[in-house]
């Protein structure tokens, strides 16, 4: 593989443990039930959003799901916000209407999430074609899991895109589950990329949790889009940790197995960059732990962010 | 005196005005490059701006929603064309999920600048899935406006004015009107979206229709004997519907008809008559008067047809009823 530059590398490793803390801090309060909002947790697939969304542009959009919080942080969403919407408070990024599942940040041209299964996959190639309208190089980015590709709305879209060249990367996230559902027991054929460049897509299928590929494969991919507009997919494998939705790790209740999770959990993406900078000495354990403390903190001031934050009210909706 | 042009002449001209005022606005939808599906609506619309900003899609009504949506979303403020209502259902998830719920949930972050044109195409033995008029399901869901123009002055202002709202718009045209002429200026103008229109005043009696039925009902009192004294309001805008306007007028007549010509359960009608239940009861001498189509799907036949669809002599016997 390519050599990747050192301070991209520590970007993404900083990404990544941004992602997971974040997300660990929002599974202890699901615990003690100080968050009511359902959350869908991403711990596991903190690659694939660091991966990918270190190529992008503040100016390139970004569309995503229910399970949204880790492309919201590495496309450069302020994480004050994102903490303050889950708790659903007025000072969130969607003023607590919207709560987990409906995270957004303009600025950064992070549009919208959708907790309709496929329902932001054909809005983010609609960005792509106003890109397309304003003669502008933006790059737009679906994030999706595999759940998303059993819609008929996902194929619709990936035609439309190839007819109509949209400059769109069509990121799935096979975690091989659709909630309890795997995939074997919903498609027929169960390669979705290869599906997929059945329309002229360029296509990969990639290991997830490897965090240098991710970044390397979308390098490639973002930049063909943004020299043809014409659009990709980048399936990614992958496994989500926890349950569907909520902090549990789901494990007695009859649809995956305790061997597999502690299989995928040896697969971290985390631990899998931290160790190859640790033997290639470019990172040491003091600089490891210290970045877990910038981190910490800034987790400590999102908790002390949305504490301060107000329940919304209404005179009238 | 203005000259008079045709109600689909009406919205070919605010269209052309659309396309050369505003660069954000473009085209999009199923057969919109074609007269056999929108009549001559579109006319010269794809040679003047071209297939990038005039787009006729695959059958891919839901995708294809989305992209309109995501566009708006991106600053483009495009108009999304459904030559059938009927195949609006395909498109549920991203009308509904996303035109008219996201921006509220996002907590007003974002705007989905977008005009939706629904076109409802009946009659001619065409059946059910090809006869649907879906105005009362889109009113039901908060975050859309609805329009419904009965005349070609406000064919083409409302389109106009549409097209400065920030939230989606869905506008309703009813190719029965596309031959009905009136008159409408040369030049690029708006009328409100959200208001009712008088169109003969009386003391009597007011009915109440919408689109293709304000037609219906004005030709009807036209030509009614004895020239009762009967308020005719266009209720032009679904969605927000002008309640001042209807309770003002039910005021004065205590009467109150209302012509739709949609299913009856949960409509527009049944919307009608709640405002007036609640909010102007008092005023009321005769129970509410409803004429709609019947609770069941449209038929082919002919025969059929003539007796599914408000016709003019429904109107009169309900008129007689009423204040005979």
């Amino acid at each position: 593989m390519e050599e990747i530059n050192i301070m991209i590398l520590m970007s993404l490793l900083k990404s990544m443990l941004k992602i997971r803390l974040v997300e660990e801090y929002f599974a202890e309060k699901l615990t003690s039930r100080e968050i009511r909002c359902p959350v869908h947790l991403y711990v596991g697939q903190e690659g694939i959003a660091a991966g990918v969304c270190q190529n992008l542009r503040t100016d390139d959009y970004v569309l995503s799901t229910h399970r949204s919080h880790g492309h919201y942080i590495a496309k450069g969403g302020d994480v004050n916000a994102l903490v303050a919407e889950v708790f659903c408070k007025e000072n969130g990024c969607s003023h607590g209407y919207g709560g987990s599942m409906h995270i957004v940040d303009p600025k950064i041209n992070y549009l919208a999430s959708s907790a309709i299964v496929a329902g932001s996959i054909p809005i983010a190639a609609g960005t792509g074609l106003a890109s397309k309208l304003k003669n502008e190089d933006r790059v737009s980015v679906a994030f999706f899991g595999d759940g998303a590709t059993d819609e008929g709305v996902f194929w619709e879209t990936v035609n439309v895109a190839a007819l109509l060249e949209l400059p769109v990367l069509f990121v799935c996230e096979n975690n091989l589950f659709s909630t309890h559902m795997p995939i074997a027991l919903r498609q027929a054929e169960i390669d979705i990329h290869k599906k997929v460049s059945a329309f002229g897509l360029e296509t990969a299928r990639i290991e997830g949790n490897d965090v240098e590929k991710v970044y390397t494969t979308a390098r490639g991919l973002i930049e063909r889009i943004r020299a043809t507009r014409k659009p990709a997919l980048l399936e990614c494998l992958t496994f989500r940790w926890l349950a569907h939705v909520g902090p549990d790790p789901d494990l007695d209740i009859g649809y995956r197995k305790k061997v597999d999770v502690e299989k995928w959990r040896k697969k971290c993406p985390i631990q899998g960059l931290k160790n190859r900078l640790l033997e290639r000495g470019i990172l040491s354990e003091p600089e490891y732990g210290r970045l877990v403390g910038e981190i910490e903190t800034l987790v400590g001031d999102a908790d002390r962010f949305r504490r301060a934050g107000r329940d919304p009210s209404v005179t009238e909706f | 005196m203005l000259r008079r042009i045709s109600y689909a002449a009406a919205i070919n001209e605010a269209f052309i005005a659309i396309m050369r005022e505003k660069k954000e606005a473009f085209h999009i939808g199923v057969g919109i490059n074609t007269p056999w599906f929108v009549g001559n609506t579109m006319t010269g619309l794809l040679e003047e701006f071209g297939p990038d900003r005039v787009i006729d899609t695959p059958v891919s009504e839901n995708g294809v929603t989305g992209l309109a949506i995501g566009a708006a979303l991106a600053g483009m403020h495009p108009i999304l064309t459904f030559p059938r209502m009927d195949f609006m259902h395909y498109a549920m998830d991203q009308l509904v999920n996303h035109g008219a719920l996201l921006p509220a949930t996002l907590g007003g972050r974002v705007k989905i600048p977008i005009l939706v044109r629904a076109i409802i195409n009946r009659g001619g033995e065409q059946g059910a899935q090809h006869s649907q008029a879906l105005q009362g399901v889109f009113m039901h869901f908060p975050g859309f406006k609805v329009v419904m123009p009965s005349h070609p002055y406000d064919a083409k202002g409302m389109l106009l004015q549409a097209m400065e709202e920030t939230d989606p718009v869905i506008f309703i045209d009813d190719r029965w009107l596309y031959d009905e002429q009136g008159e409408v200026p040369a030049s690029s103008y708006r009328s409100d979206l959200d208001r009712a229109e008088i169109v003969r005043e009386g003391t009597d009696l007011t009915v109440v229709a919408s689109s293709y039925t304000v037609v219906l009902c004005r030709e009807t009192l036209e030509s009614l004997p004895g020239a009762p004294s009967v308020e005719l309001i266009d209720l032009r805008s679904i969605k927000p519907i002008d309640s001042a306007c209807l309770l003002r007028s039910v005021a004065k007549t205590g009467r109150l008809l209302v012509v739709d010509a949609t299913w009856p359960k949960g409509g527009v009608a049944a919307e009608i008559c709640r405002i007036v239940a609640t909010e102007g009861f008092a005023s009321l001498k005769k129970p509410i008067a409803v004429i709609s189509l019947p609770d069941a799907p449209a038929p082919a036949a002919h025969s059929l047809e003539e007796k599914y669809y408000p016709r003019a002599s429904d109107i009169t016997a309900a008129i007689e009823t009423l204040i005979g």
